[in-house]
């Protein structure tokens, strides 16, 4: 659901000084989850690190054994040109996507405030759908509806007298299949961000815009300083995860172009991807993957610091 | 909110004592009732398009697909492409699949992230905060960047290829982001709750099932609903995992409607249905608990 994450809590109870059996049972309650999160996880992740510092293709897959080659990988990654066109594009796709889909989401949560009830009942119902359909399926909706020959999208553009879509194939220019992407990736994650933020707007106490009004406060100014601050956690847990989200995005292009993407339209994913299953060279897919990891970390330091005061605060 | 606006409209009106004023601003509210109201119907309908666009391919005839002037209503009406889709080889193995798959995790999910979510909400202990900022961490890796090292290691203890390897790495995605919704759930109720209860002769153990276990059920749900949500859509994990069409996931199954000649599009639809189906039902099934999810957990200050 992601509504209740930013939940801030009651002072955590101090722990009592009870009997041993007590004071472990706190312990016992996480060890699954640790178990299952460690177990699973933990070994990957640094197998991940291990992998992208050896020469491991086909041949080392059969034998179980890669050949050890330091920083090889990173050093041939860098230096590819391919890898900092699609840094630089995933990096710019995501800024797209993130700026857009928390404006509009605010605006529809903020006008879901406005409506009739009916209206928001159907808005919210629509929201609902959108959100609860599989993405594999959305982008074959979205495929079908920006098909170049039977489009219904390329129809409506050319009715509107928007121009002449008749066979247009939108991802013969990489531009404007990116721009295709972000719709497709912007409508599939307004549903969630909207209801987080509408739930957010419904707790921001009335009587405050109210003080704001009589103190001369016009529309944009009380959002800017008593809905924005009070949101804030919201704000930064719905940034933060669409960062992570929309950079790390594989199916949308992956599907849109027919499970054979060229070149102009890697993701980071999708190029480590081909790396590893494409051309079986699982130690540069590992190695691409690793710098994946390292530029969201930095991308996203600021927003998790953030997260983290706020629910240690609380 | 709209009798607040009335009852200051309505002093406004009697300060200036002119009915006319009042008609016309009256008027003019009216007005912007209806901007608002219509503004929100135009956004339902852009969201809602491409849903309904598939439902109508799905149900019609294969000559009114492809037909440059699209038809706005599948009339004439079919279930041929519904038909064709669950004749494809493999359907009934891999609804199965998909269904013990999500069904087993989110048992286990449930189970272990409430365990986990009562330890940290109602606990202080030595490493909960270490605790927290691994689930936080952890969501921070993308799963794509896990897929060679996983088969790598599922591959040495021989669970690839078979539903368990998948489970066990779903539960793990999944989890995080479940402990972590859930947490906030259990906190919101107030520990006072159980502490009466324990005053008035329930052990700790009845009063957390009597008094904070119903009470958490909203969340449970809406927590329920996300890690469905998560696992019946997930493409790529089980695509690279399970090899053999009769283990795979309906969305696997639903990639193999794209040829070399590019998809066929009515059976590709009717399949696409078929796939959201359980996921918009087990919603619906489940909305009026997560109505009361939504505002109970929601934040609060």
């Amino acid at each position: 659901m992601g509504v209740a994450i930013t939940t801030p809590d009651h002072e955590p109870a101090p722990t009592r000084p009870g009997p041993f059996r007590t004071r472990l049972l706190p312990y016992g309650l996480v060890t699954p989850s640790v178990a299952v999160i460690g177990g699973i996880l933990a070994f990957p992740l640094g197998m991940l690190v291990w992998l992208s510092l050896q020469h491991y293709g086909l041949r080392e897959l059969i034998a179980h054994q890669g050949e050890w080659v330091w920083l090889d990988n990173y050093r041939a990654i860098l230096v590819d040109p391919l890898f900092r066109q699609v840094i630089f594009r995933s990096l710019a796709f995501t800024f797209a996507c993130v700026v857009l889909t928390v404006v509009l989401s605010t605006l529809i949560a903020l006008l879901l405030l406005r409506v009739r009830r009916a209206v928001r009942v159907i808005v919210m119902s629509a929201l609902v759908f959108v959100w609860a359909t599989p993405v594999i399926v959305t982008v074959d909706i979205w495929q079908w509806m920006f098909d170049y020959e039977f489009g219904v999208i390329n129809y409506l553009l050319t009715q509107l007298h928007v121009g002449n879509f008749i066979h247009h194939n939108w991802f013969d220019n990489p531009l404007q299949g990116w721009g295709v992407l972000v719709v497709v990736a912007v409508w599939g994650a307004i549903p969630f961000v909207t209801i987080t933020v509408f739930a957010g707007l419904l707790q921001v106490p009335g009587e405050l815009l109210d003080a704001a009004q009589v103190d001369g406060a016009g529309g944009w100014q009380r959002f800017r300083f008593v809905t924005a601050p009070m949101l804030k956690p919201i704000f930064l847990i719905a940034i933060c995860l669409s960062t992570i989200w929309d950079f790390g995005i594989f199916n949308q292009p992956y599907v849109l172009l027919n499970q054979r993407p060229s070149s102009d339209y890697y993701t980071i994913a999708i190029y480590s991807y081909r790396e590893s299953f494409g051309v079986s060279q699982y130690g540069l897919g590992a190695t691409i993957a690793v710098l994946m990891v390292i530029v969201l970390v930095v991308v996203t330091f600021l927003y998790v610091r953030e997260t983290l005061k706020v629910a240690e605060i609380q | 909110m709209i009798a607040r606006e009335a009852a200051r409209g309505v002093q406004a009106g009697r300060a200036r004592a002119e009915t006319q004023t009042v008609t016309s601003m009256r008027a003019g509210r009216h007005l912007r009732q209806l901007a608002f109201d219509v503004t929100g119907i135009a956004v339902a309908v852009v969201m809602l398009f491409p849903i309904y666009w598939m439902v109508i391919t799905a149900f019609k005839p294969g000559r009114d697909i492809l037909t440059l002037e699209p038809k706005w209503f599948p009339a004439p009406f079919t279930l041929d492409n519904f038909k064709d889709a669950i004749a494809r080889p493999f359907f009934l193995e891999d609804v199965r699949n998909s269904l013990v798959i999500v069904g087993v995790m989110l048992v286990l999910a449930l189970l272990i992230s409430f365990l986990a979510a009562v330890a940290t909400a109602r606990f202080g202990f030595r490493g909960r905060n270490a605790f927290l900022v691994m689930i936080i961490g952890v969501q921070m890796v993308p799963l794509n960047a896990l897929i060679i090292p996983l088969y790598l290691m599922l591959d040495g203890v021989g669970q690839t290829d078979a539903l368990p390897g998948v489970i066990a790495v779903y539960l793990a995605v999944v989890l995080p982001f479940m402990i972590w919704t859930l947490r906030g759930f259990v906190a919101n109720i107030p520990a006072e709750l159980e502490e009466s209860a324990m005053i008035d002769g329930c052990t700790r153990v009845g009063a957390f099932f009597r008094i904070t276990f119903p009470l958490v059920g909203p969340g449970l749900v809406a927590t329920a609903i996300f890690g469905f949500i998560q696992a019946w859509n997930e493409y790529i994990i089980a695509y690279v995992l399970l090899s053999s069409p009769g283990n795979q996931t309906l969305t696997v199954w639903l990639a193999s409607f794209t040829t070399n000649h590019g998809p066929e599009w009515g059976p590709l639809m009717a399949a696409a249905t078929l796939t959201g189906l359980p996921v918009v039902a087990f919603f619906l099934l489940l909305q009026r608990y997560l109505a009361g999810g939504l505002t109970a957990g929601a934040v609060k200050g």
